[in-house]
């Protein structure tokens, strides 16, 4: 492993850390403007946090130890998930050790450490938001497998930094079954982060709630932390989603020099700033659906996949690498 | 109505009211009767109450009120045995009867016969055994709180288990405890328990000056302040005879109008909210702000709080005021025009508000529904147009109704009535006539008895109250027609899912503190 790689390595994941709450500053920005509102500064997220971490933690006097450990287990998880997605470059030590399926693997085992700290407590609300939690998760996840399935077909390999790498030695249009992908993306992306519309991340009502269900006991650097790994997933994300549709401009293999880098942190943050204006966007202009839609919609997100491979496999088209 | 006449065989006699009303002595077996034949009829259960007449003559006495197509019924009922005082109850009849009665218990010891016997408003402020409405209690006395358990209808089952919510919630709002029995995320059944914003308001009329207790009507539920302090008015009005200047009652409605205008506007907001979508928030909020600050340069208050007094209104609007209303109501019916579109063609607005929180018209008319939830479930009852007073005689309001009683019907009715009350407005306007605003109102003899009625933005707000001696209030009770909506709710929210209670919660938005007293 040559030292450059591993600098590129922390500097990416460096750079995922800092940038996340921005991010997720941007879109309440954006949700803010095209809701006639005047919009919190875009580092509110960071004043947020830094509120928490000065604040006492108070813990529930039936807190066991894995709800203490939680909050460090996601902010860890998505780190981790961080160090996996080509976000800037794709020559990735980390990388290697695991690919997009084992990514997955990643997202569900934060998810189960939420879930059990939330019942943990032993509360109506934890264990009603673990509930829903989990009937979401396990529709979500089979469509997002099939979406990088489309991915894999294409390219012939599970690790997101071949994908990136075969799209760049193979520029040869766009395959008519990645639009299916990506759509089947964005609604499964919106899912799992807890956003409009199949969760409100600024609903202050408890019984709606799924994600902030869970969360509801914690406070201070715990809250602090669980926030900042939920940004954390929405970036990791909307990084699997470039990588996937929109990988221009990262450093690919072999051409990843000072300047490449450059452009890559460029080009990532060009593209967050515009997704970030479409999350905002699709959350302006939807409701939440019922909870009971909820199967629906991410069965629609499953369905547009396996559509997207059919498609591919229709066209009579053989993968690219 | 001759000044003696008879209802069901009843003696009665005319009360002091705005409304037309009148008063009948149901002694013994003549309450049940009354009762029954009144319920016959289809007369709808206003409010019941109680009051300590121990030092006049030796009795407690109970007091129902209903609504008739004729106008208002009043009846009394003595009770003698001050030891064990106890009457008949009325809930088999009158569903919404059940809540008043076990709070007239909980605050004078008077048990209606073959009711629930659970507590309603006395948590544990005081022990079972005091009576804070009673003469003889001290209103200065305190007592350690004595947490006791509170028996909820247990629901059994194969998979069924309670959320408990509250009264402590995630947001800031009022405080209300909900026992939710699900099966998975489908309610089986909701049971409220209310009482938490107890302020013993009924006590601190007591003995309070004529001259100020519309001020502490104003302050029973924040939200219907110009319903309550003119429904105070009208009653000590009634009884003093006092009639108030043209502009005074035109300025008055208008007051009470702009109140239902900034309710139906905020609800709307917090609908949309409710169901996700922020921007019907965001809108709606800044038409609300546009009209409370208007509130606030004409009339003195954003919420209107103490704008009405007796014998008028505490102050007139300047010069320019009609031609910035006008103005402001052209602005209010173009926003309300362009979110009514985007709200009815919003298919996950209409999504979540269809068939949500669906209240039958017959289980509506059964549990004695009042007000904009009833009109949203096909009951047609609005006091401004069923018995009008001045000045909404001359207005000739329009009854807005829906038949589906879902929460899209309580959206809908809500939407007409701002169209319906921006009308009213400008008639208003149209026809305010110069003069004073304000008349003196003469201290009332002692012993007289009255009531006013408004028909507030939820629906009708009732004040009835007796004079006491040298310009002082004897008793004065108040009634919110959350009361009578609160149960509707546990209704509305069977076969639903658990996340939709909030958006079925909203589209009552009923008060806490009205009903809490």
């Amino acid at each position: 492993m040559k030292l450059i790689s591993l600098v590129r390595q922390c500097a990416e994941v460096a750079l995922a850390i800092g940038i996340a709450p921005l991010f997720a500053g941007w879109i309440a920005q954006c949700r803010a403007w095209m809701q006639n509102r005047s919009a919190p500064p875009l580092i509110q997220p960071y004043r947020m946090l830094h509120k928490l971490f000065h604040k006492d933690a108070a813990l529930a006097t039936d807190a066991s130890p894995l709800f203490r450990a939680t909050p460090y287990v996601l902010f860890g998880t998505m780190v981790l998930a961080a160090a996996i997605v080509p976000s800037i470059a794709t020559d990735l030590p980390f990388a290697r050790a695991a690919d997009a399926i084992a990514l997955i693997g990643l997202f569900a085992t934060a998810r189960v450490f939420t879930a059990l700290a939330a019942m943990d407590i032993g509360t109506a609300f934890g264990t009603m938001g673990a509930r829903r939690e989990m009937m979401i998760g396990f529709l979500a996840e089979p469509a997002l497998l099939m979406v990088l399935f489309n991915a894999f077909l294409l390219f012939g390999s599970t690790a997101l930094p071949s994908l990136v790498d075969g799209y760049a030695a193979h520029r040869s249009g766009i395959d008519p079954s990645v639009i299916f992908a990506a759509v089947a993306f964005v609604m499964v992306l919106l899912a799992e982060n807890a956003r409009i519309p199949i969760d409100n991340p600024a609903t202050h009502l408890e019984l709606t709630m799924i994600h902030e269900a869970m969360l509801l006991e914690y406070s201070a650097r715990h809250l602090a932390l669980v926030e900042w790994a939920s940004s954390l997933k929405l970036f990791n994300y909307a990084c699997i989603g470039f990588a996937l549709f929109l990988p221009w401009g990262i450093a690919i293999h072999g051409a990843d020099g000072t300047g490449a880098l450059l452009v890559a942190v460029a080009a990532l943050i060009g593209k967050l700033v515009v997704a970030g204006a479409m999350l905002a966007l699709i959350e302006s202009v939807s409701a939440k659906l019922r909870l009971f839609r909820a199967p629906e919609y991410l069965a629609t997100a499953f369905l547009l996949a396996v559509l997207g491979l059919l498609v591919h496999l229709l066209l009579g088209a053989n993968t690219i690498a | 109505m001759t000044m003696q006449s008879t209802i069901f065989g009843v003696f009665a006699t005319l009360l002091p009211s705005n409304l037309p009303a009148v008063r009948c002595d149901a002694q013994g077996d003549d309450w049940l009767r009354l009762a029954k034949e009144l319920h016959a009829s289809a007369a709808r259960l206003l409010t019941l109450w109680g009051a300590d007449d121990r030092d006049r003559n030796g009795s407690f006495r109970i007091r129902a009120a209903w609504l008739t197509p004729d106008g208002l019924v009043i009846a009394e009922h003595r009770i003698a045995d001050t030891e064990r005082p106890s009457y008949p109850s009325l809930a088999e009849l009158f569903p919404s009867a059940a809540r008043m009665q076990r709070a007239v218990f909980d605050l004078l010891g008077i048990r209606a016969t073959g009711s629930d016997t659970r507590g309603w408003l006395r948590h544990s402020g005081w022990p079972e055994d005091v009576f804070p409405l009673r003469r003889d209690f001290d209103a200065a006395t305190n007592y350690p709180a004595q947490p006791t358990p509170y028996a909820f209808v247990p629901v059994e089952g194969d998979g069924v288990h309670e959320i408990a919510v509250g009264p402590v919630h995630a947001g800031i709002i009022e405080p209300g405890h909900f026992r939710f029995s699900v099966v998975g995320e489908k309610v089986l059944r909701l049971e409220e328990r209310l009482g938490y914003t107890h302020k013993g308001v009924a006590k601190l009329f007591q003995g309070t000056s004529q001259k100020l207790g519309h001020r502490l009507a104003a302050r029973i539920s924040g939200d219907s302040a110009v319903a309550f302090s003119w429904a105070w008015c009208a009653a000590l009005e009634a009884i003093t005879r006092t009639v108030c200047p043209e502009r005074a009652l035109h300025l008055r409605a208008l007051a009470l109008e702009h109140e239902r205008l900034a309710n139906h506007l905020g609800d709307l907001g917090a609908l949309g909210n409710d169901a996700g979508f922020a921007f019907g928030l965001t809108q709606f909020s800044r038409m609300k702000e546009d009209l409370l600050r208007a509130n606030a340069d004409l009339f003195g208050a954003r919420y209107l709080l103490d704008y009405i007094l007796p014998g008028g209104v505490g102050g007139d609007p300047p010069e320019y005021a009609v031609a910035q209303l006008l103005h402001l109501y052209r602005e209010l019916a173009d926003g309300v025009t362009s979110m009514r579109n985007i709200y009815d063609e919003h298919a996950g607005i209409q999504d979540r508000f269809r068939e949500t929180g669906r209240l039958a018209p017959d289980l509506a008319e059964k549990l004695g529904a009042v007000g904009l939830a009833a009109r949203a479930s096909g009951i047609a009852s609005d006091l401004r147009a069923d018995h009008p007073w001045p000045p909404y005689d001359k207005l000739a309001p329009k009854v807005v109704t829906q038949t589906s009683g879902d929460v899209a019907a309580r959206a809908q009715v809500r939407l007409d009535e701002i169209a319906e009350s921006l009308r009213l407005c400008r008639a208003l306007l149209d026809g305010l006539s110069d003069g004073p605003v304000r008349t003196n109102v003469p201290p009332a003899e002692p012993n007289r008895a009255g009531i006013g009625l408004i028909e507030g933005w939820r629906g009708p707000v009732a004040i009835a109250l007796e004079t006491g001696p040298e310009g002082t209030i004897r008793w004065c009770h108040a009634h919110d027609p959350s009361v009578q909506n609160w149960p509707l709710l546990e209704y509305a929210i069977i076969g639903n899912i658990v996340p939709d209670f909030p958006l079925i919660n909203k589209s009552f938005n009923l008060s806490y503190s009205g009903q809490d007293g």
